[in-house]
């Protein structure tokens, strides 16, 4: 019945002290508003990252070599553990996935594996057309890379299966280079020929058989602008050999499994099964995760951080709560002559008690929409910045809302009381 | 005519069990009936303002009986007490106590909010009021945007909001200059005569005393003397002089005698 009233009469009541209501809601307003932004952020990134994850996969097992954590790097020669023995643990490609191990794999697991997709890293190189040059990164592929790295075509035609099998010098650029070096004229720029250079200056001549678009990415391209920027060039992996790369090896291997397989048990057990290899090897050793694992593994890190976020807030929110408490104490003090005039004309300590509530309420509240408003538009600038969509979470904007209130009703309660329990006598003959 | 308030035998003690304990009041009864308009003097520390809270039901008393329009105070909770004083009680005070940026109609309607009248019936008969103490174009107005007198005249439209069996005017002129004084005095004088309103008036000044129907003089919390002043009004009036009982006179020439 009263609610109405009591809320227009804290709102004319934080109107007469705008300075004042508008200190005590900056704890709110920061809590409420880091909250929010953090959970925008959060959710904005892990939704475009497992979106990101699922196109690459989610079923595809990895499997990578990888330097051994530190503590087995000690040596432990009788029974005194000496430093690592030399700092020789760079991965060189002596360590890395043989064709034998993926062959022995894939006839171990041929009832789960689909396909097996490895990428060969030639590593930078050099193309060269009338004195122009372009820099890029040299891989040499199988088929089923483009499967799960999508690129789109401009111009010419993906590797034909003769590419792959015979290791025929062709190549596929990207639209960047054909910027560079053919003026951006994509059907000029296929079927020609290129001299490709690898940092050891070892020279092959390939010819242009497609040309892709160039995917901004933002990290890159605060590196580098322009013609300077280095992309990437594909050829068929066979033909990798070119640049002396004649026993090819694999950093890692990306497998495809076949329908209906798990492909978590999958990843344990081919990491099982490539241990042997590595049993001798000190530096490294063999990893293997899904993409799956990877999203809830990044999940996870994201609720840890914004539950650490959360918890800074949370203390914000507290402290904001107790300066709303501090305020509403001043104010029941400053109105005590008000309280017993308003007692004398018959409020019952109830009512005194829901005016007072209500107004560390409405504070708490018009301090959590200032802090959610602000923390859209934190997440929102946040996200942008990251490069991903922004997209505020509802749930979180609501339950934010409900908490803030009830911080007023928490910390308002106490100074409410006071209000209400006062003898009308001493409250009118206060000065 | 029926007693309106009775109060029979009120002793009130402060710092009961204590080593200070201070008994103000020693054991005081008193009748008023429905349409009277009674002061109560005396000087300071007489125990006026006790028994004024002990007849405005803010304060109970340790001992003794008091009825007011036919409720046994003595025996009301908190919330009974707070409801007594909403529908039975209308207080005038000396600082106004009006609710500061709250503007006059809302002060009127504040004690028909707390007995739940709804909405259109409040803003109507507040409005009512404020026409009755001529404040009716000052609606509006804040507390601050209006002279001691206006804000007197507004407190009075408010003690008058649920029609209370009595209204208790603690020092309702203590704050005003005799002539704007003058006019809250007249206005009680017409709720008194107009409206049949009982009227208890706290005042130390003999003078406005001497202008109302009985005069209950209280001196270290007993009552010295009761003077019933109706038949003797208009004699006591040019025996006291003065610009405030001139004044009543006037008034009186101006109204023709209507007095009793």
């Amino acid at each position: 019945m009263l609610l109405w009233e009591n809320i227009t009469l804290a709102i004319n009541s934080l109107l007469s002290n705008k300075m004042r209501a508008l200190l005590t809601m900056l704890g709110i307003i920061i809590g409420i508003g880091s909250v929010i932004a953090i959970i925008t952020v959060g959710d904005s990134l892990t939704l475009s990252v497992s979106e990101n994850m699922q196109a690459m996969g989610a079923n595809d097992v990895y499997v990578m070599v990888k330097a051994r954590s530190q503590e087995d790097e000690y040596s432990d020669i009788d029974g005194i553990k000496y430093g690592a023995i030399s700092n020789e643990s760079e991965i060189t490609e002596d360590d890395y996935l043989t064709d034998e191990m993926l062959k022995e794999m894939c006839e171990r697991f041929k009832d789960k594996i689909y396909a097996v997709n490895v990428q060969h890293s030639v590593g930078v190189g050099q193309v060269d057309l009338n004195n122009n040059t372009s820099n890029v990164n040299i891989y040499g592929v199988t088929a089923g890379y483009f499967i799960t790295n999508e690129i789109t075509l401009l111009g010419g035609h993906m590797f034909s299966q003769n590419d792959f099998k015979d290791g025929k010098n062709t190549a596929i650029v990207s639209d960047r280079l054909v910027n560079n070096l053919f003026n951006g004229e994509v059907s000029k720029a296929v079927g020609s020929e290129i001299e490709v250079k690898n940092s050891k200056n070892q020279m092959v001549n390939y010819t242009i058989v497609g040309v892709y678009e160039y995917q901004n990415n933002y990290m890159m391209g605060m590196m580098a602008s322009g013609d300077k920027i280095t992309t990437d060039l594909y050829i068929p992996l066979k033909s990798a050999s070119n640049f002396g790369h004649d026993d090819i090896k694999y950093p890692y291997a990306q497998i495809i499994t076949k329908v209906g397989v798990d492909s978590d048990d999958l990843a344990s057990r081919l990491k099982d099964f490539f241990g042997p290899y590595y049993n001798t090897n000190r530096k490294c050793e063999i990893t293997s995760f899904t993409m799956g694992s990877m999203v809830s593994m990044l999940t996870e890190m994201l609720s840890t951080i914004t539950l650490a976020i959360s918890i800074v807030a949370g203390i914000a929110l507290i402290v904001g709560g107790i300066g709303v408490m501090n305020i509403m104490l001043v104010s029941v003090t400053e109105r005590t002559r008000e309280i017993g005039t308003r007692k004398a004309l018959g409020a019952k300590n109830s009512s005194i008690r829901t005016q007072f509530i209500v107004e560390a309420m409405i504070i708490c509240l018009i301090g959590g929409i200032i802090g959610v408003i602000l923390g859209i538009i934190g997440g929102i600038i946040a996200s942008n910045l990251l490069g991903y969509p922004a997209k505020p979470s509802v749930p979180g904007i609501i339950i934010s809302l409900v908490f803030s209130m009830s911080i007023g009703v928490f910390f308002g309660y106490y100074p409410a009381n006071k209000a209400a329990k006062m003898n009308p006598i001493d409250a009118l003959r206060y000065e | 005519m029926s007693s309106i308030i009775k109060l029979d035998n009120i002793i009130k003690k402060f710092y009961i069990g204590q080593p200070n304990e201070l008994e103000i009041l020693h054991g005081i009864s008193l009748e008023v009936e429905e349409g009277e308009f009674v002061s109560i003097v005396g000087p300071s520390g007489s125990g006026k303002s006790t028994l004024m809270n002990m007849i405005g039901v803010l304060d109970r008393p340790t001992s003794g009986e008091y009825i007011l329009d036919g409720i046994n105070v003595g025996k009301a909770d908190d919330s009974e007490l707070s409801k007594i004083r909403n529908q039975k009680i209308g207080f005038v005070f000396q600082t106004y106590n009006l609710i500061s940026k709250t503007n006059a109609l809302k002060n009127v309607e504040l004690p028909m909010l707390y007995a739940g009248i709804e909405k259109a019936e409040r803003i109507k008969r507040a409005k009512e009021l404020l026409e009755l103490v001529e404040m009716g174009d000052r609606a509006k107005h804040l507390p601050e945007e209006l002279s001691g007198g206006q804000k007197q005249r507004v407190a009075i439209a408010r003690a008058m909001a649920n029609d209370p069996a009595i209204i208790l005017a603690d020092e309702p002129t203590g704050a005003l200059d005799s002539k704007t004084g003058r006019l809250v005095m007249d206005l009680f004088h017409k709720l008194n005569k107009e409206k049949n309103k009982t009227i208890v008036l706290i005042t130390h000044s003999n003078e406005l005393a001497s202008e109302t129907d009985r005069i209950i003089s209280i001196r270290d919390g007993v009552i010295t003397d009761i003077k019933d002043n109706r038949n003797e009004r208009n004699e006591n009036i040019i025996k006291n002089g003065g610009i405030i009982t001139n004044v009543i006179e006037e008034k009186k020439n101006e109204e023709g005698g209507s007095d009793k």
